[in-house]
């Protein structure tokens, strides 16, 4: 069964088409890795794949539906990541983590999310006082926790997760990706390479944006 | 309603986290109020003649205050975008932020209030419209509010452009509320502006979050 697929997708910002006739298909448990560079419609896509965006043509089709058909059962089923971190910096890294996870009506406990990222012991320091890796980790920490609700998210969008992150940050990130993957999830992740990319390799394919432009 | 609560609880769990800012609005509120009996000079005849209109107009400033920064810093940092993608609808969230809105600035003004109409020498049959009108007016004010400050997101001098595009829009909040208060001194029913300003809040409640989903919608494309 296809997961999601792309039929000749095409996006407008600003009267300038930033791609168009966008081919792709990604089965579950597979990952794809996009490069290309800056301004080349990678932050583009996964807005338009995620909603956020309209897409000026073609259709995004998730398991043979297409998502304007269902746009209620697509926002339940995204999971993205932007390059901000969407964190209060008066609040600590718990209650930003809890309000998410209420709101999205996920698992509560967020205590387990935060240990995946090695964050544990930060639960209780207001956001203002993280560094800015720390707070990358937070934010990624809400991927963990849809992963340990039912019915999470199966579709992941991740703009540039690993900006930011050490070494040992961008482990724990590849290792909660594979843990989606083996769920039969599906990710989609924009990258400039680096060690994510190393660490997914098995389990992804690539795409280069500027494949659409030859 | 469970999405509706979570939202209020985390604005006003921020609100109170922020401190000082929290209580910018009611303070300016005093502040500006206070101001005015030194410009017109200390007549006991003129005070409470202009003390309705001078406090509804301090009121809407102060509502005005606080409400460029309702959806700002949820755009800035991605917020909306996720906010956009939870189960909440944008109109609910629209409704949950003019509520917290409203807590943090609508019902402080509703408070500091009658205080001001003691320092306006305004007679007593003139308190309870006052705080009867602040009641039905305050929580337009947020809910209409709310639509300004979504149009704004992504403006330059947001601030300046969300008087303009606001300040007409209160207009009749403040006629019908100020009138009601003259019409309580000089001794006239005043029913029938009560039944306005209730009319007024009814129609923002079903229109305004309507709107301002439609302007949340432009700020995240």
């Amino acid at each position: 069964m296809q997961g999601l697929t792309t039929h000749k997708l095409g996006c407008i910002r600003g009267e300038r088409a930033v791609f168009a006739g966008l081919d792709l298909a990604l089965n579950p448990g597979r990952a794809m890795l996009l490069s290309g560079p800056n301004g080349s419609g990678k932050s583009s896509l996964l807005r338009v794949l995620a909603g956020l965006l309209p897409a000026a043509a073609g259709r995004i089709e998730w398991e043979g539906t297409g998502i304007t058909q269902d746009r209620d059962g697509h926002r339940a089923r995204v999971a993205y990541i932007g390059h901000a971190d969407p964190l209060k910096p008066a609040l600590t890294a718990a209650e930003n983590l809890s309000f998410w996870a209420r709101l999205y009506g996920f698992e509560p406990d967020v205590e387990p999310a935060l240990f995946q990222f090695s964050i544990e012991t930060l639960a209780d320091v207001p956001v203002r006082y993280l560094s800015a890796g720390q707070r990358r980790r937070v934010t990624l920490a809400r991927l963990a926790l849809g992963q340990n609700s039912q019915a999470g998210p199966a579709l992941w969008l991740l703009d540039e997760p690993a900006t930011g992150l050490d070494p040992g940050a961008v482990s724990m990130l590849a290792n909660t990706i594979l843990a989606h993957l083996s769920n039969e999830g599906v990710a989609i992740i924009s990258t400039h390479g680096g060690r994510l990319d190393e660490l997914l390799d098995a389990h992804a394919d690539r795409f280069d944006m500027r494949e659409l432009e030859a | 309603m469970i999405g509706l609560a979570i939202l209020i609880r985390r604005d006003l769990r921020l609100a109170f986290r922020g401190g000082t800012d929290a209580m910018m609005g009611v303070i300016f509120f005093v502040l500006a109020a206070i101001l005015f009996p030194f410009g017109v000079g200390p007549d006991a005849a003129i005070l409470p003649r202009i003390g309705g209109g001078i406090i509804w107009v301090v009121a809407l400033l102060a509502a005005l205050l606080s409400l460029e920064r309702m959806f700002a810093s949820d755009h800035e940092d991605g917020s909306l975008d996720l906010l956009y993608l939870s189960p909440v609808s944008l109109g609910q969230l629209a409704l949950a932020k003019a509520i917290a809105h409203w807590l943090t600035t609508g019902v402080l003004l509703l408070i500091a209030a009658p205080v001001l109409a003691l320092l306006y020498n305004l007679p007593q049959s003139a308190f309870v419209p006052l705080v009867a009108t602040m009641l039905l007016g305050t929580p337009t004010l947020s809910l209409v509010g709310a639509i300004g400050a979504a149009l704004i997101l992504g403006a330059r001098r947001g601030g300046v452009l969300l008087a303009l595009l606001l300040l007409p829009l209160y207009i009749p909040v403040l006629i019908f509320g100020a009138g009601a208060i003259d019409g309580a001194i000089a001794g006239r029913d005043i029913a029938p502006q009560l039944m306005i300003l209730g009319g007024f809040l009814l129609a923002a409640l079903a229109l305004a979050p309507w709107a301002t989903a439609a302007a949340l919608r432009q700020a995240i494309e």
